[in-house]
């Protein structure tokens, strides 16, 4: 029992180990650093490893204002919908890893929070990302070229009927057949361009595009004269879902104004990586030194109770995967400091009580028993501060930017993570350590 | 057991001296703030070669940019100025790389407009109203006692008052900025002030409780007596962190940690030395 036990321990500690190695070093056998299995038909796959902030990276944070004055209330949502999605369609094109882009709140304003990691080339996307969606119909040109290059290729002309002319695209289903398919509404001049359109164009192409990428070349049926149209294809409703939104958003045009950008050049965040990793660890080992140095024994189980206690913590920061900025550092500082504040707490404890001439077995467990509940008051306030700061529904009125969420984040995992290790760890390290 | 109370004349001067100091700091200097509050543009640019300060400046004067700061250092130009727009920022790069001849490498450049420092601090003061008011009410339930949550909070404004103090001194003598990251340090020296108070309120507490008899006064002497090592070392450990941060760490959070390093020393010492004889004189009052 006890061997399984073992056995189970150094399982978990190992696999603390392997998932929190730093992915720079480079050992004689490839070390994975990516979970992806099937498990009962259920596709676990995660993988370690450590996002850092554009703070820590470099790169640029972008905040956009809608304008939303020319936008009915009924229809703000989907626009503020679509435009987050074609920002991101364009962040993907831009070949940007990991964008995180936040729709934020205040008041009446709406602004879109666009993170690139690792983008310096700020201006491009700033210029990218600030276009307004513009979605246009195209036709083959007059003359016949024979050529092999696909249809939107050759679809060149440009037909004049745009975003403007679409009041409205949505999802609708084939009669007959139950396909999804997407239907689009024109206004007044629309139709007319459309029926226009339709006419010269019956048994040919016409393309829809959006930003000048395709969207989908369609194949004119027959002369529409009525202002509406269906996109017939092979759609999953998801598809047409996601092309209306896209439609939509040319249709829908919501202008946005750059009011904050931030950047970062790459060599600027690493060289104060390495400072501050550097400098931290240094910190670390004249924590560990000073605990074993004045706790002896003692000091030195808390000095490993601590080290599991990081080994933790950095699990969870990666496996959240939480993105990791300087006022995530400074929680997680604050929360080593908490940690260690657990254990020096308790072995005062255990000394009060062998001073009062306890035989050590019984001062440990009174010391732990007293201890816990400062442990316990203390924790549970720095929690509550840390939840409000967090602000976990989103609500309007507390910070939703990230700076201050990071902290707080980061403070919650190390707090509670120091409230297991201070008080589970450190027990089982004394009963192993003074057991023999 | 030390008699800790009998001093608590001293402790008060000190803490007058000290945030006495920030509030003159406060009014006669005030804060510099970052452009996260009042708007603006920051850049710092990296030239291939040292440029003559000057140059630099009628070239800035050229283009028309209202300049607030230009610092150089070897070959990086720290430069802030009113709100610069895109077009603008890339026609002052070109322009400077075409007159003097350089090569300029963009390492930040930081744009923000003056409405969204404002509700960040707006925000994260609600925030923080509503994170005090939520420990008002756990301790009053936790110490079954008003006192020592209003003793807490109130030693958590004291160091609040001491580190906003000292930033203004920070900031006139050493160019220090209130930004966001500030603001961040001071939320966290806030729960950790709270922190350290808790823990030592605990043992009088258990003092208080388990001498039936004892005076708040004894009981928190002997408390203090038994929690005083505890808490030097415990905040000692804090202190080795940032120290070697504040020495060896990168100059961007220079001054963030150092706001953290003031804040865990007077949050250590706020807590037996400010927290412990307002509970003391409350609970005096209280019994008259």
């Amino acid at each position: 029992m006890k061997l399984i036990k073992t056995i189970l321990i150094a399982f978990v500690l190992l696999g603390l180990i392997w998932v929190d190695l730093p992915e720079s070093i480079k050992t004689k056998y490839k070390i994975p650093d990516k979970v992806d299995f099937n498990i009962f038909g259920i596709n676990i796959k995660k993988d370690f490893t450590t996002k850092l902030g554009l703070d820590l990276k470099g790169g640029s944070s972008l905040i956009f204002e809608a304008n939303t004055s020319k936008i009915k209330k009924e229809d703000l949502n989907d626009a503020l919908n679509s435009a987050r999605d074609v920002i991101e369609r364009r962040i993907n094109f831009f070949g940007v890893t990991e964008p995180q882009i936040q729709m934020i709140k205040t008041g009446d304003k709406y602004r879109l929070s666009v993170d690139l990691p690792g983008i310096n080339n700020y201006e491009e996307a700033i210029k990218l990302i600030g276009q307004t969606a513009q979605l246009t119909f195209r036709e083959l040109p007059d003359e016949k070229i024979a050529t092999t290059s696909p249809i939107f290729i050759q679809l060149t002309r440009d037909t004049g009927l745009s975003g403007i002319h679409i009041l409205k695209s949505t999802v609708e289903f084939d009669n007959q057949t139950g396909k999804p398919q997407v239907g689009l509404k024109f206004n007044k001049q629309g139709t007319n361009l459309f029926a226009a359109i339709t006419k010269r164009n019956v048994g040919k192409p016409v393309g829809i595009f959006l930003d000048s990428m395709p969207l989908t070349t369609p194949t004119v049926q027959t002369e529409i004269l009525d202002g509406s149209a269906v996109i017939t294809g092979n759609f999953t409703t998801d598809e047409a879902k996601k092309l209306t939104i896209a439609i939509n958003s040319g249709a829908l045009p919501l202008p946005i104004k750059l009011v904050e950008q931030k950047n970062i050049g790459p060599t600027l965040g690493e060289i104060e990586v390495k400072k501050s990793v550097y400098a931290g660890t240094i910190g670390l080992i004249m924590v560990l030194l000073f605990m074993i140095v004045y706790y002896g024994r003692l000091g030195l189980i808390a000095s490993l109770a601590l080290i599991i206690y990081g080994l933790i913590s950095l699990f969870i920061f990666k496996a959240i995967p939480l993105v990791l900025t300087l006022p995530g550092v400074a929680g997680f500082i604050l929360s080593i400091g908490m940690a260690v504040d657990s254990n020096i707490l308790i072995f005062e404890r255990i000394k009060e009580e062998q001073r009062k001439g306890r035989s050590f077995d019984i001062a440990v467990k009174l010391g732990f028993g007293r201890a816990i509940d400062a442990i316990k008051d203390a924790n549970i306030t720095t929690l509550t501060v840390a939840f409000i700061l967090f602000n976990p529904l989103n609500w309007e009125f507390l910070p939703q930017f990230g700076m201050v969420r990071g902290f707080a984040l980061t403070l919650a995992i190390g707090v509670a993570t120091s409230l297991f290790t201070g008080v589970v760890i450190t027990k089982r390290l004394i009963n192993i350590f003074y057991k023999n | 057991m030390i008699n800790f109370l009998k001093y608590r004349w001293l402790y008060f001067l000190i803490s007058t001296i000290v945030i006495s100091a920030g509030l003159f700091s406060i009014t006669k200097w005030g804060f510099r703030y970052s452009i996260d509050f009042t708007g603006g543009s920051n850049f710092e640019f990296q030239m291939n070669k040292v440029v003559e300060k000057s140059k630099l400046q009628k070239v800035l004067d050229l283009n028309k940019i209202s300049v607030i700061s230009l610092k150089q250092q070897d070959k990086n130009i720290f430069l802030r100025t009113k709100v610069l727009d895109q077009n603008k920022e890339l026609l002052l790069k070109k322009d400077l790389e075409a007159k003097l001849k350089i090569k300029i490498t963009v390492l930040r450049s930081e744009t923000v407009g003056p409405v969204l420092g404002k509700e960040a601090i707006r925000k994260t003061l609600i925030a923080s109203i509503l994170a005090i008011i939520g420990i008002l009410i756990y301790m009053s339930f936790a110490f079954k006692g008003f006192n020592f949550a209003f003793s807490a909070v109130l030693a958590m404004f004291h160091d609040l008052l001491v580190v906003v103090g000292t930033y203004s001194l920070l900031g006139h003598f050493f160019g220090a900025e209130v930004d966001t990251m500030f603001v961040t340090a001071v939320l966290t020296t806030m729960s950790f002030s709270v922190h350290d108070t808790i823990v030592i309120f605990d043992k009088i507490r258990e003092y208080h409780d388990e001498q039936g008899s004892l005076e708040m006064e004894s009981a928190s002497n002997q408390a203090l007596t038994e929690t005083m090592v505890r808490s030097l070392n415990n905040s000692m450990t804090i202190v080795f962190m940032l120290l070697a941060l504040t020495i060896m760490g990168g100059s961007t959070i220079r001054f963030f940690i150092l706001t953290l390093l003031i804040g865990t020393v007077t949050g250590t010492y706020s807590s037996p030395f400010v927290a412990t004889p307002i509970l003391v004189w409350l609970e005096k009052i209280k019994k008259k």
